[in-house]
């Protein structure tokens, strides 16, 4: 018997009887990140990191959650559960299971450079580990997140010379964090768009480092000239949308890993395209591996049959595992029903 | 005219000194990238200010077709890459599978730039893999590679582009003529004039091919055409049928025909000179009157007699083969004989006769094609018709004969510019539909390389699904999301870049014609295939059938 099983339902641990992300309703579910393809509503348990809590209380509503920090652990019917740094968004969080001598590493989504808000991914040794895919093509290779922040700020300046308001496309938990780590020490009036500020303020309720930056919200109210040449960060429901009328003129870009292959860029119709992604890349995903040691490598959500044959002939076991992750994923191209309701809920 | 408009694609390093190579490659990049018509302009615009004489013949050649000569295999050059990145040969495919482009993959699994770059214009590159030409591959290797070494991502993939061909980067030759126009104050049809024919960039100088002073009157000028809407509704809508007069519509490219100063120049739609991709014409030099402009229809056709003005239109396919080529063979000229068939005229004796009304100027147009007596040029024929019930009928016989449908022109309407609504219309017949599944699914190139948008469809044969047509258009940017969801989740194999998926979307195929095919295994081939719409209301086993299909064949094949 596998210490954690690929039911149904999600990643079991018979042996602890607990999920870790389900995606259907169980009794007790461990939530790696509050993303909504991991975190799912209806079960009756949620254990989580600290910094998870609150965002999945802003998602999920009021559940019965029960946190722990970094490397401490609990004992759930003789299994020993810790949580360490993924990486990731805020609270993303590696989940180890340990039981009779054998430990299992379920890393739900990661990337190893540390952007400075996630916490710094922390490599677990163990026996068995399940990682993410979706950037596992060698085409896939991320520039220093310095680099990309001084081309956004370039690409603001740019559109303010041709008196244009720059709208920043990115995920309203997790990537909108790291635009207003670009934005730091940049000297723009930055604005929100209502989703984006919600999750914001739910951050910032929660004390949660966040780069100091004062960001407005923007109503029906906030008069036009206010919005002139200004820098905005909307949900990816903006695009397209008759919201963004009010920022005429302007020039639209979008912040995701996918923006590295040309054809999704054009395909996007953006005026710029950055590449910064909250996942690891090609690189990242076999470093994170070798350093694990582990024997056993199940690959789940993105090029899990590539990477897994590729891990294969490289000498590691590995074994593709279909999982329902990804499926909303943040940066899965097509827009998802939540962006469209967190979109709606924040104009 | 200055231009500080960027796309920005964060792979671009802003702060390098931009030479030739570099200049380039962000021109490309922003080509790419760019949907406004305007953007593309003003950055062609900048490109042209800024970039020295050399690159800028080199620019365009490449954009007008005049790529040198492929130098390595086009095989050699993922093998390069693939020893340099050491990556297992499949997983370079899966690569190129995702990325839909093969310089652009390459581009992407090169690792970082290891060198400065020494050299550094286009011309220079270009030249260098001219003269490596004869050489060896080893020594093409050493180079190709060593500049690898010293590219950043968007030289490369341009570089790269330069190595395998078709450089088809999202402008047309029409877009760079208006640049070079603006850039160079001449006129587009002068500029169009001048960088068509046979010029050779290794050694054609910018100010030989464009400068300002070269001769002021352009006999090449085209008069621009006017375009007819389609007629959705019934003709008795337009008004008397005794007011109209009825042509075929012909399925070939739209043309005007040019005499003046004792030269022939022939335009296709699109500003583009063809002169001299159909010799067919190069007698109406000699035999048409000079100062003068036909409009008509550039099209395959055989049997044609000067005297009783008969002809067989050819099928589109014979044509498609000619239209790309530069250099016609005396096979292809056999194979896919071309004519012209004359339908306006819009010059004649020097003067402008678009402002006379459609009978007076079909009057003298038939005089001159009478008078010319070559069967390579033809007359439209009118089609006669007492009332529109009548021409609805005839107008269902379109296929027969190889035509769209009908053009309804007003006989007393003067001929306009562009596309104008009134008294042209073009009542095309309705496209065959057919009803099929999909069957395979496989990621579309550009900007649909990481979505699976182009289907393979199969009809049922008893048991069995044939394929019978590939399509590429016809849904929404949505509805290609929610198939690309359907294929990922419900892949039975995978071969290559190609799943299979479970036979359960049925789709409505529309096409306009079909024709006989030992290539394919269904027997038929379509023209023009594409997704009408999506039949969420009708289960996959109540598709249309290779019986179906092939009762199509013989009505309508031939």
């Amino acid at each position: 018997m596998q210490l954690i099983e690929f039911t149904d339902k999600g990643l079991f641990c018979r042996a602890g009887n607990f999920y870790i992300d389900p995606w259907k309703p169980v009794d007790y579910a461990i939530i790696t990140h509050a993303h909504s393809d991991h975190a799912k509503w209806g079960s009756k348990n949620y254990l989580c990191h600290t910094l998870t809590k609150p965002l999945l209380q802003a998602r999920l509503g009021d559940n019965n959650y029960e946190t722990l920090e970094w490397n401490e652990s609990k004992t759930i019917n003789s299994v020993k559960v810790s949580l360490h740094p993924a990486g990731h968004i805020i609270g993303s969080s590696q989940i180890r299971v340990e039981y009779n001598n054998e430990v299992w590493v379920a890393s739900g989504d990661y990337k190893v450079v540390n952007d400075g808000l996630s916490g710094a991914f922390e490599p677990v040794k163990c026996n068995a580990f399940i990682t993410e895919s979706t950037f596992g093509l060698p085409i896939y290779c991320w520039k220093d997140q310095e680099i990309i922040f001084e081309n956004m700020r370039n690409w603001i300046l740019a559109n303010k010379a041709m008196n244009k308001a720059s709208i920043i496309i990115a995920y309203s938990l997790g990537k909108a964090q790291r635009v207003l780590k670009a934005l730091e020490d940049f000297d723009e009036p930055i604005y929100m768009h209502g989703a984006t500020y919600n999750m914001h303020q739910a951050l910032l309720n929660a004390n949660v480092y966040l780069p100091n930056i004062n960001a407005e919200r923007v109503t029906p109210e906030t008069p036009k000239e206010k919005l002139k040449e200004c820098v905005v960060i909307a949900p990816p429901g903006a695009e397209g949308s008759s919201w963004l009328k009010k920022f005429n003129p302007y020039a639209i870009g979008v912040c995701s890993g996918w923006m590295q292959v040309r054809g999704n860029v054009r395909r996007k119709n953006v005026d710029g395209a950055f590449a910064l992604s909250d996942h690891a890349d090609w690189n990242g995903l076999l470093q994170a591996i070798k350093e694990t040691q582990a024997e056993k490598v199940y690959v789940t959500h993105g090029y899990q049959s590539v990477f897994s044959r590729y891990l294969n002939e490289q000498g590691i076991w590995s074994a593709e595992v279909k999982t329902e992750y990804g499926t909303e994923d943040e940066e899965v191209v097509a827009e998802t029903a939540e962006d469209k309701k967190e979109f709606i809920d924040g104009e | 005219m200055a231009n500080d408009k960027h796309i920005f694609v964060d792979a671009s390093t802003q702060e390098n000194a931009k030479d030739g190579m570099a200049l380039f490659s962000e021109l490309v990049t922003f080509l790419g990238a760019s949907t406004k018509t305007l953007e593309k302009q003003d950055a062609l615009i900048n490109y042209f200010s800024l970039a020295d004489d050399k690159d800028k013949v080199w620019v365009i050649a490449l954009f007008s077709g005049r790529r040198p000569r492929r130098l390595v295999n086009s095989s050699l050059l993922p093998q390069w890459c693939i020893e340099i990145r050491n990556i297992p040969g499949w997983l370079f495919s899966e690569c190129y599978g995702s990325v839909g482009d093969m310089a652009e993959t390459i581009a992407l699994l090169l690792p970082e730039a290891s060198e400065e770059t020494k050299e550094s214009s286009l011309s220079f590159y270009i030249e260098k893999l001219v003269s490596l030409d004869k050489q060896d591959e080893s020594i093409k290797k050493e180079f190709i590679t060593g500049c690898w070494h010293t590219m950043n991502k968007d030289e490369r993939f341009v570089f790269n582009k330069l190595l395998t061909g078709n450089f088809r980067i999202g402008i047309s030759q029409k877009q760079m003529v208006n640049a070079l126009a603006k850039t160079v104050k001449l006129e587009p049809s002068v500029i169009a004039h001048r960088i068509s024919g046979n010029w050779d960039p290794m050694t054609t100088l910018f100010n030989e091919l464009l400068s300002e002073h070269a001769t002021s009157i352009d006999f090449s000028k085209p008069y621009p055409f006017y375009l007819a809407y389609a007629l959705e509704e019934n003709p008795g809508t337009v008004g008397d049928a005794n007011e109209w007069q009825a042509e075929w519509k012909w399925d070939g490219i739209r043309g005007e025909i040019i005499k003046r100063n004792n030269e022939l120049f022939v335009w296709s739609r699109g500003e583009e000179l063809v002169t001299d991709k159909y010799p067919e014409y190069a007698m109406l030099q000699q035999k048409l009157p000079e100062g003068i402009a036909l409009d008509g229809e550039i099209i395959s056709l055989t049997n044609a007699n000067a005297t009783t003005n008969e002809f067989t239109i050819l099928p589109f396919a014979l044509l498609q083969t000619r239209i790309g080529r530069k250099n016609v063979t005396s096979k292809q000229l056999k194979e896919s004989p071309v004519g012209f068939i004359a339908y306006d005229l819009l010059e004649f004796e020097g003067e402008d006769f678009r402002n006379r009304t459609l009978e007076e100027r079909r009057n003298v147009l038939e005089k001159i094609v009478v008078g010319v007596n070559e069967p390579a040029l033809r007359l439209s024929p009118i089609i006669n018709f007492n009332n529109w019930d009548e021409l609805a009928a005839i107008r269902a016989t379109s296929r027969d004969i190889n035509a769209e449908g009908i053009m309804l022109k007003r006989k007393s309407s003067i001929y306009q510019v562009g596309r104008k609504v009134g008294d042209w219309w073009k009542w095309k017949i309705d496209p065959l539909t057919i009803d099929a599944v999909m069957i395979y699914a496989q990621k579309g190139s550009g900007r649909r390389s990481t979505l699976y948008t182009d289907y393979t469809f199969a009809v049922k044969d008893n048991d069995k699904l044939v394929p019978f047509t590939k399509a590429y258009s016809g849904l929404t940017d949505k509805e290609f999301a929610q198939v690309d969801n359907f294929v990922k989740r419900n892949s039975l194999e995978k071969f290559g870049p190609v799943r299979t998926v479970k036979p359960e979307l049925v789709f409505e195929i529309a096409f306009e014609g079909i024709a006989a095919s030992n290539r394919h295994k269904s027997g038929v081939a379509l023209r023009f295939p594409r997704i009408k719409r999506w039949r969420k209301d009708k289960p996959a086993d109540e598709i249309n059938t290779l019986d179906d299909l092939k009762k199509m064949l013989a009505a309508y094949g031939k």
